[in-house]
């Protein structure tokens, strides 16, 4: 939990990983591009003493992301959101199960989430199954981008991912976590946008659709979706990290997202390990809209933070929230919000 | 103009379709070689795994603009240190199309992702306009009544004209500022207009991201780049 000025922020970070993307693991040329394409990622848009060498940050140990998130990072929950890209890596990059286990000593802390992939057919539906048996999922991440023998992508509207979309609801998985990010390299000219949500959200209700990376580099197309869908929400990795090196183009990020949707369908994430929670959750809380912007895109409110940084998600996953982080007022969203409002803002935020 | 500013000003034209800025001020152009009326181009990128369809439109039209100067006898652009370099390069030298150089991995060919864009565009401009009438006081509504001829000259301006005429809309001073992308009227201007910007803040911010990713990637004079972990020869 973090404490500032008296007010206590229940931090989830819906998004992280425990992956194994270092030399030994490559499989080709593509592995090393991956890891470097995230590496650079980090370089990028980290404050200097977060910048990692590329061999370490190929490779990082159980302590470094123990300590990372837990003992400096504020963080009540992690969710770990695979990302198999076994075309790439021998082992996988970052699987269900190499998480998971991680979880499974830290169970207090850490739950993983599984994947799956409709051009895995009837035996990826029993090993869902089994994934979920094993794990107990309360989530999936997909990654549509994902290359697969001579295929180089799918859409969440192909055939087989409706069976699997049933499938998740008939075992009880709830949240669909779907990459929609700068990582964006299927050939097929549609694969990339965040078109194929907005069907399936449709024909989903009782799933939440969770567009990670906010679409971007496609805002616009995620907030005009997200505005017609109440169960798309958008998670904020690699939107995050922008409050350090390009604070008025967070604060119009921020200030968009709200107004289209509303603070109850926003979600904190670090994507670590690429950026580290501790610098984002706290700069986060000393986060203001430019004075010169609030005319456009009004304020940031505790509330709204709180919401943003931990309660979202916790009740997206039902964590039981400590009673003095909640909120049990009716909170007013920042902004004018015009999306369809998911919940009841009078209602206490638990498990 | 020399026959290097010619080429230099040609690929002036060439766009990154999902940013709308030249491929020249973005800093993907590293290398010009002019020998008669050979011209020989290179072009990188911001990461590894850009996306390839982008990533041809931007190759197939630095080799159309040189082609069609008037001098040049054979073009060579080369994209470097991207995953599907080889496939992007031979399918534009050959003329390919971007189906023919993903056999079996793309459908159809660019046209429609370049329209889309184009439209996104258009959009932003026109917001930048709009914002520029209400500084100088207009008010929303009365936006519906302006037309090309009230808006300030500079680039802006410019900009918009452009982006029109990229959509086959005319630039008439009389015409209308303010249409849909297919040129009817606007009914709900402030809507539109709010999402133009959002439009806008998108566009604007992928213009951040890339040029930050370009140079983690290659460096400045200052700081060395990474090659995204790839090892590969730097582009001169």
């Amino acid at each position: 939990m973090y404490e500032k000025d008296g007010e206590k922020y229940y931090v989830v970070d819906s998004h992280i990983h425990f992956w194994n993307g270092g030399a030994s693991n490559q499989k080709n040329r593509y592995g090393a591009g991956f890891t470097g394409c995230f590496y650079d990622y980090q370089k990028n848009l980290s404050p200097s003493e977060w910048v990692w060498d590329l061999e370490k940050f190929g490779s990082y140990t159980e302590d470094d992301l123990l300590h990372d998130l837990f003992d400096v990072g504020y963080v009540d929950k992690g969710i770990f959101q695979p990302t198999y890209l076994t075309d790439f890596y021998t082992e996988g990059f970052n699987t269900t199960e190499r998480n998971g286990a991680l979880a499974e000593k830290h169970p207090s802390r850490l739950i993983t989430n599984g994947a799956w992939d409709p051009r895995d057919g009837e035996a990826g539906l029993d090993a869902l199954e089994a994934l979920h048996e094993r794990w107990n999922l309360k989530g999936v991440k997909l990654y549509t981008a994902e290359w697969k023998g001579d295929s180089k992508g799918w859409k969440l509207t192909d055939p087989w991912s409706y069976r699997y979309l049933e499938k998740c609801e008939a075992l009880g998985i709830r949240n669909i976590h779907v990459h929609k990010g700068p990582t964006i390299y299927p050939l097929n000219r549609d694969a990339f946008d965040v078109a194929d949500v907005d069907e399936v959200a449709t024909a989903f209700p009782n799933l939440n659709f969770i567009i990670e990376h906010v679409g971007l580099p496609r805002l616009e197309d995620f907030c005009w979706i997200a505005t017609q869908e109440p169960n798309v929400y958008g998670g904020l990795a690699v939107a995050m990290p922008f409050i350090y090196s390009r604070p008025r183009y967070f604060a119009q990020i921020i200030g968009e997202l709200l107004y289209w949707l509303d603070g109850n369908r926003l979600t904190f994430a670090s994507d670590y390990a690429i950026w580290q929670p501790k610098w984002l959750v706290e700069m986060f809380v000393d986060f203001q809209i430019p004075e010169d912007m609030q005319g456009e895109y009004g304020v940031l409110t505790t509330e709204v933070k709180k919401k943003i940084l931990g309660l979202n998600a916790a009740r997206l996953y039902g964590f039981e929230v400590p009673a003095e982080a909640r909120i049990t007022t009716p909170g007013p969203t920042t902004g004018e919000s015009i999306g369809s409002a998911p919940v009841d803002e009078t209602h206490p935020v638990t498990a | 103009m020399s026959r290097g500013d010619e080429v230099w000003s040609a690929l002036g034209a060439v766009r990154d379709p999902e940013l709308d800025e030249p491929i020249t001020d973005l800093k993907f152009v590293t290398e010009v070689e002019i020998s008669g009326g050979d011209v020989r181009v290179r072009l990188r990128l911001p990461t590894y795994f850009c996306a390839p369809n982008f990533a041809y439109l931007m190759v197939a039209d630095a080799h159309d603009v040189l082609t069609s100067l008037d001098w040049t006898h054979h073009v060579t652009v080369r994209l470097d240190d991207h995953f599907a370099s080889e496939e992007i390069n031979g399918g534009v030298a050959a003329d390919a199309g971007f189906s023919g150089s993903f056999p079996g991995q793309a459908e159809g060919e660019l046209e429609q992702l370049r329209n889309t864009f184009r439209r996104k565009a258009h959009t932003a401009c026109l917001e930048r306009s709009c914002r520029s009438l209400l500084e100088e006081g207009w008010e929303i509504e009365g936006l519906t009544r302006a037309h090309l001829s009230d808006l300030p000259s500079g680039s802006a301006t410019e900009s918009l004209l452009r982006r029109r005429a990229d959509l086959g809309l005319t630039a008439d001073p009389q015409a209308p500022l303010l249409v849909n992308d297919d040129g009817t009227p606007v009914d709900d201007v402030p809507r539109r207009l709010r999402y133009a910007r959002t439009v806008r803040v998108s566009i604007d911010g992928n213009g951040i991201f890339c040029r930050g990713l370009l140079e983690t990637r290659y460096g400045t004079a200052d700081i060395e780049g990474t090659f995204s972990g790839i090892e590969v020869r730097k582009a001169s």
